[in-house]
Formats: structure tokens, sequence, C-alpha cells
């Protein structure tokens, strides 16, 4: 079975991310809001000097990590609330996602076997995949989850 | 002869369905995401259940996400269930770089252009 994205059966304990805001952005967890997610995010990221394709990629993780909060944490609620923190220290670029949803059992949160091939349950895979770190960290005071995406800039 | 038999909504993603000499080409362009992917897959579907050869066009697409790529391949086990031909032409990067992830590149039968796929041997009738 794949590894989960987290060690242990808890958010990992997690200081606010290192660098400059590069961009904070709330939207509502509405799949119509993601495309307006993915153009932020690529722009954060080119901004900071990320190639075309490492931001593609991060565009990938995040716009996955937005539909598992959509899909699963606020079940389909189009209210709850999605905050994404983009931070950059110069080497890596940053992305918190943060929700206000009950906290998920982040120890059943893994991506499924790959060699399946049947529909659905890939975007775990496609997140861990175009990140170079991926875990749920402690979310801050009133939110009920934080996932943390971590991708050297190149 | 090339007409015209569909045209979905033109909002994320425009999904066109016309007859190529016996095979149903279906051009996506646009986004196929969470919001788009559920026109996309009724096409899919709509096109395999007739038990026409499909061959998908990708070239307009600008995003594909995994409910995206959850229909294709939804598609494709109908098809290869019902022994009909399911096959991808001219990807974009994008839809490309999706497929890789999904280790799906080896999987489905990709050509590199339309006019390649329509004809490919296995395009026959």
């Amino acid at each position: 079975m794949a590894e989960a994205l987290n060690s242990g059966d808890e958010p990992a304990a997690c200081a606010e991310l290192a660098g400059d805001r590069i961009l904070e952005l709330r939207v509502t967890a509405r799949p119509k809001r993601l495309r307006v997610v993915r153009a932020a995010v690529e722009q954060a990221a080119r901004l900071v000097g990320c190639s075309g394709r490492v931001a593609g990629d991060i565009v990938i993780a995040v716009d996955e990590a937005c539909q598992n909060v959509i899909r699963h944490a606020y079940r389909g609620d189009p209210d709850g609330e999605i905050v994404l923190d983009i931070r950059s220290d110069g080497e890596c670029i940053g992305i918190d996602l943060i929700d206000f949803a009950a906290p998920v059992d982040v120890a059943s949160v893994r991506p499924r076997p790959i060699d399946e091939l049947r529909p659905g349950g890939l975007g775990t895979h496609f997140i861990r995949e175009c990140m170079d770190e991926v875990f749920f960290g402690a979310p801050p005071c009133g939110a009920g989850n934080r996932l943390r995406m971590i991708r050297r800039i190149e | 002869m090339t007409h015209a038999t569909g045209f979905m909504g033109e909002d994320d993603v425009n999904c066109e369905i016309r007859d190529e000499h016996g095979t149903a080409v279906v051009s996506l362009v646009g986004d196929v995401d969470l919001e788009s992917s559920p026109k996309v897959r009724a096409a899919l579907l709509d096109c395999v259940g007739t038990r026409r050869a499909v061959l998908v066009e990708m070239s307009g697409v600008s995003y594909i996400d995994s409910s995206g790529v959850a229909s294709l391949v939804e598609a494709f086990q109908l098809a290869r269930k019902s022994k009909t031909r399911f096959a991808l032409a001219a990807p974009s990067d994008a839809a490309r770089r999706v497929l890789e992830l999904a280790r799906l590149d080896k999987v489905f039968n990709i050509y590199a252009s339309l006019a390649e796929g329509l004809r490919a041997p296995d395009a026959e009738p």
C-alpha cells in the first residue's frame, strides 16, 4: 500500500512558511473557483522564478488539493472557505492550503496504487508527484486542516 | 466527409463531436476540470456507447485534472469491453504531462496528430 502523506496519525507540527508572502487567496469551495485558483497559482509560481513546467506541476498539485477539500473535507458544501497562502524564500515555493472543515484522518490520505487501471483516485498521487514535500500540518487556530506543499524553484 | 454531430456548452470546455469516415472524433478545447469533466465524460460514454471507434483530439486541452483523466479511463474501459477502438490524438503539453503522471501514456494509444490517428491501421473498420 502506498505511504500516507503523513507518517503518523496526527498533523505534523509546523511553523509558518518561510519567506515573503507572494499571495494570499480566499475562495469558496466551489468547482467554478478552481479556474481562478489555477491562474493565480501559476502567476505566483512564475513570479518567484519557476519554469513553465514547474509552475504547471504546482498548478496541478494545488488544483487537486483544492478538489480534495471541496469533495471530501466540505463534502460539496459550496459555502466552505479555502485559504491559500503562498510564500517563497527564493529557493523554494511553499503553499499552505487551509480549510475550516472537520479535521480529516491524516493517516488515511494516501495515493492509490498507480498500476491499477481504474477511474478516479489519482489526485493524491498527482499532488505527491508534482511537489517535493507534502504533509498535513497542524492547522492555524480556528481552521480544520492545513496541507503544506513545497517545491524547489527551478 | 466531415460533419458536426454534436456540440456542448461554452464555459470551461468545448466538446465537439464529428464523424470522420465512421470514427467519432471528439475534440476537446479548454479546461477539463472538476466543473467541466462531467460533460466530457457524458460525451465520451455516449460516443463509445454507439460502438463506433472513438478518437479524442486533445490539442486544444489547456488543462486536464484527475477527474478528466478518470473520464478517459472510464470510456477506455467501456470501449475495451465493447471491443471498439478508443484512442487519443495530438495531446497538448498540458494533457501529455497529466497522462504521464497517471502512467497512462503507456496504456492509451496516443497518436501525434489527428490525421495519424485516423489513418492508423487499427482505425480500419
